[in-house]
Parts: C-alpha cells; structure tokens; sequence
C-alpha cells in the first residue's frame, strides 16, 4: 500500500533493521543468485524433522545440514527486534544463508503473503489474521509468542493515571488504537471486561503511534503492549492491566505452505522454539509458551 | 472579466508568477513547427508518458472501484462522517487562508518589500516540505509540551491537539502557500496603472485595494481559493501527526481512506473516488474563472516582449 506521505514519523523504524542488512542481502543475493532457487531442493529430506539437535553441534540448528539461499521472514511490527536479532543469529549458523526480514502490520503481511509475495516464513501479532492465510494456502501455524496489553503513560505519569477506569476520564487525553486494527480490537476485550467505557482522543491507525502520542507527553494514557512499553526504554511507563482482565496475544508463525526454501524456514521457526529464540522473546517482554 | 488585464503592453508588471502563463509554453511550439519533425514527436511522446504517469494510477483507481455497491460504501455513517468533517475543515481553511492569505500576497507583490525574497521563500516552505514533519513542527509549537502550547495550556486550560481546530490549522499549514503564490502572481500580472491612477485621484491605499486591484485579480483569487480548498481536502501527513484521529474531530477521508485500507479496501477505494470527484469537482468549477483570469496576464506578458 502506498500513501502520498509517510503515515507517521516513526513508520520508518521498523525499517532499521532491514537497512542495516540490505547491503548484506544485495552482496549474498549477487552471489548466491543462481543457487537460489535450488537450494530448496538440496537435500532429499527438507523438513521440521531434520532440525533434530546432533550432539556437539550448535543449539541452534544442526551444523551438518547446509542451508543456504536468501529466506525470507515476515513479521508483525511488535517483533522487529526479535526477529532482526535471531536473523542474525541464523546467518551467522548458516554462511551461506541471508535472512531478510519484512516488519509491519500483521493484515497488511497476510495479504502480501495470500496474493503471492515469495514468503518462507510469517509471524502475525494475532491469530485471526493468521487464518487469512491459512484458509488461503493451508499450513499449520504454532504460538511462539503472547504478549499482553499494559496501561502505558508518559515518564513520570503527569496524568496521574493507576486503573483502566482513567480511560474512561474525560478530563484526561485518551490515545488508542483504532478497533480496526488488532490492538484496537484487543484493547476493546479488555476495556469491556473490566466494564470500562473509554473517552479515548484518538484512535491511532497502529500501536506505535499511540506510543508516539505517549512519547510526546501529548496523551495522559494508553493501551499498548508490553513489549512496546520496554522497546520505548524509559520514555513511557507501563502499569499492569488486572489478569481477570487481561486478553493475551497469540503469536503465530507458520512456514508458508511451498515457501521457497522449506528447511531454512523450519530452521527459523524452530530458533524462535528453541532456547536462544525463548530468551530473545522474554528481554523483549513477550511470554513464551 | 478579460477587462482589467486586457491592457495590451504595460510598462512595469514584470513579475515572475507562481505558474508559468500559458502563452509561454507557445514560443517552443512556433519554433517546434520549423524544426525536423523528429523533435516534434520526441517531444510529443515524451508529453504523452508525462500525462500517463498522472492519469495511469487514476485509471487504475477507477478500474478497481465497486461502481456497484458505491452507494452502500458512501453511505456508511463512517464514510458520511469523514466526508462532512473534511468539507467543514477545508471550508473553514479556505476562509482563513482568504483572509490571511490575499494581505499577504498583496504584500509580496510589492516591489518596494525590504527582503521579500526571503519572506517569499518562507512562504514557500511548506510546499516543499512534507507535511508529516508540518505535522510535528505544529506538535512542536502548539502541542500540550509546545513552543506557545505549553502556554495556552497553563493559562487557559486550552490543548489544540485532538480537536478539530488543529485538523484546520494542519491543512492552512500545507493549503496557505498555494493561495498567496496565486494571488501574488495574479496581482503582478494584474495593471498598475490604474491603481496610480486611482492614487493620483486621492484614493487610499485601501480604497485602491478594495475597489480597483481586488476586482482585478479575482480570478485569482477564486483559482487560488480552489486550489487552497483542494489541498486542504486531501491533507494528510499534518492532520494525523498533529491533530489525530478520531471520528467526527479529526478523522477526515484521507485517514479514513488509509485506515480502511488494510480491512476494508473496498471502502478505501470508495472513499478515493468520492474525494477524487468532489476534488475534481471543485478545479472544473472553477475552470471558467481560471482561465478565464490567466490570458489576460498571458496578453499583457505577451505585450512586454
């Protein structure tokens, strides 16, 4: 999709990561270019099966098998973090592999990926917009990831905000998202939950511009996830929202039913599973399954 | 309406115009004709590709627009909403934009401005500017931390963010240039003559202003007023950093437009075409006007020459 202007100051961030990589990518796909569409098809047995740990070999991934070729993540904005971390980390394993990684809304990912994008591996910030997919092409997705709604205010709370009834002052400035987007929607299970009726200001088109307003100290208070709180790193504090109340996030990543490059995808998916994926997760503040 | 400028060669109206006069774009054409005609159709392709790179995208637009089920998607109260908010706004910073806007260019139009390049390069400004970063540079002066925000918060309890206020001065940021450029380069190309004249007879300053130039460069106005009107409805960078977006305050079509897009693209498209109609709407309107105004300059740059 493309819009006359950015959408938001901060859209570009998710970005970084494939910045940083895409001279990588351009240098690896130069190379790598002829071997790409083979490397599928290297070995005869391609699949989840062939990622069993061989002893002596990396926690990761079994050193003997020799993926390579350009994957292809694609991930919900939340985990732009995790996943540039863990693409590194794959590459790393694998020389002769390039991880390249796409962030952005999770409905915007699941529609480049039913219309056809050459996509190896998605991760969605919720399992509805999953099962766009997989209605569309099939496959079998597994949670790696929840993540959870917290009250977030700017540093030092100058709206003195301690419960979920504050959204509902009038007097303060409410930022939300819009309950066309999945933060929106989950937002509204919580706040009908705790039986708060919010008087929100403005409803944001996605979770990182209601962190922005957060930011700014234009907004007295707002629902985002957890994970956002500690990626703003002390900008925005986050206050738990009651477990009776709390809706949690599932995180669902599928390898794409005849991704390109079946074995790295598996690869990723269970690095995300493993132990160094868990614990990326969890600096991040998602719980892990 | 031809009157005013229709003075044949006068003396001083020099002035470089926002927009160049379509008498200029004739010269090359004259000379086109005695060359091989190889250039002419170089040329001509090349203005064909110019015109498909504006028009394709349209096409495309229109192509993939539910004629359908138009109806059921415009008459959403959502889509309603947005459409009835950004008419107000843009309605609302057009007038502004009049009334700031024409003193100011009538401003720049003078010869005798101490620095009017550099205000005129100010002007300028935010039509090169993208309007996200109008956006945060509004944030920055008029948010609740602002430059004068912090202020009007303190002493009057105001806050502009989230209001429908600051949608309007999000689009006057963006939609201002466009009319003072018009109307400085429809008073420059406007006669001089009979404002000395009017001043030789003992007018005022502001009798020659209201009575003799403003009448002359009318349609200058209504083209810049079109103009301002059309910006100000299809702004969006601005709106959304500086005044939200919520429906009824601050949610106009653009954002509407680029919500709708990941759940409901159908809508998306609907709303496009409305805006699209109603943009379209307003320059063909005002076509008569326009062109009206703009020979008439043409005739008098013509008469310089």
């Amino acid at each position: 999709m493309t819009v006359p202007d950015a959408p938001h100051p901060r859209a570009g961030l998710p970005s970084r990561g494939t910045l940083r990589t895409a001279p990588v990518v351009l240098l690896v796909a130069a190379l790598t270019l002829t071997g790409c569409s083979s490397t599928g098809t290297a070995a005869p047995d391609a699949g989840p099966s062939a990622a069993t740990p061989t002893p002596g070999a990396s926690t990761v991934a079994p050193a003997e098998e020799t993926l390579e070729g350009t994957l292809v993540v694609l991930a919900a904005a939340s985990l732009t973090d995790v996943v540039t971390d863990l693409a590194a980390v794959l590459e790393a394993e694998h020389p002769g592999l390039t991880v390249q990684t796409s962030f952005g809304a999770s409905s915007a990912l699941a529609t480049q990926v039913v219309s056809g994008a050459p996509a190896d591996v998605i991760v969605t910030a919720s399992p509805a917009t999953m099962t766009t997919v997989t209605d569309a092409l099939g496959g079998d997705p597994v949670v790696v990831a929840t993540n959870q709604l917290q009250i977030a205010v700017p540093a030092g709370n100058p709206g003195g905000v301690t419960t979920l009834a504050d959204l509902a002052d009038p007097a303060r400035t409410v930022a939300l998202c819009a309950a066309e987007v999945p933060c929106g929607a989950v937002g509204a299970q919580v706040l009908a939950k705790a039986g708060v009726t919010p008087a929100p200001d403005t409803l944001e088109q996605d979770v990182r511009a209601v962190l922005t307003r957060l930011q700014l100290d234009e907004a007295d208070a707002g629902l985002v996830y957890r994970t956002d709180v500690i990626a703003a790193d002390g900008a925005v504090e986050g206050i738990d929202v009651p477990a009776d109340v709390q809706v949690p996030t599932d995180y669902p990543a599928l390898v794409v039913p005849d991704a390109p490059h079946p074995r790295a995808a598996a690869a990723f998916v269970a690095l995300l599973q493993g132990p160094v994926g868990r614990q990326a997760l969890e600096d991040a503040g998602f719980d892990v399954p | 309406m031809t009157t005013p400028a229709a003075t044949g060669a006068a003396p001083a109206p020099t002035g470089a115009g926002a927009s160049p006069p379509p008498g200029a774009g004739r010269r090359p054409n004259r000379h086109a004709l005695r060359r091989p005609p190889v250039g002419t159709l170089v040329l001509g392709v090349l203005a064909v590709v110019g015109l498909a790179l504006l028009v394709l995208p349209l096409v495309a637009l229109l192509a993939a627009t539910p004629w359908a089920d138009m109806v059921d998607l415009v008459a959403d109260p959502a889509v309603v909403g947005a459409m009835r908010l950004s008419l107000v706004t843009a309605g609302c910073t057009t007038a502004v934009c009049l009334v700031v806007g024409v003193p100011l260019a009538w401003v720049l139009a003078r010869d005798d401005l101490p620095g009017g390049w550099l205000v005129r390069s100010l002007v300028t400004v935010p039509l090169v500017l993208p309007p996200v970063v109008g956006g945060v540079a509004l944030l920055l002066l008029l948010g609740r931390r602002g430059l004068l925000g912090s202020r009007l918060d303190t002493w009057f309890g105001v806050t502009v963010p989230f209001t429908s206020v600051a949608v309007v001065l999000a689009q006057v940021f963006v939609a201002l240039p466009f009319l003072v450029l018009t109307v400085e380069g429809a008073l420059r190309g406007a006669d001089r003559r009979r404002a000395l004249v009017a001043e030789t007879l003992g007018a005022t300053p502001a009798y020659v202003l209201r009575r003799v130039t403003l009448p002359a460069v009318a349609p200058g106005i209504a083209a810049g007023a079109a103009l301002c009107f059309t910006r100000a409805l299809g702004e969006f960078g601005a709106t959304v950093t500086f005044a939200g977006n919520f429906p009824g305050t601050t949610r106009t079509v653009p954002l509407a437009v680029y919500l709708a897009m990941d759940t409901a693209p159908e809508q998306a498209v609907a709303m496009s075409v409305l805006l699209l109609v109603v943009s379209v709407a307003v320059l063909v309107a005002m076509r008569g006007r326009w062109v009206g105004g703009l020979p008439g300059r043409g005739r008098t740059r013509r008469g310089d020459r």
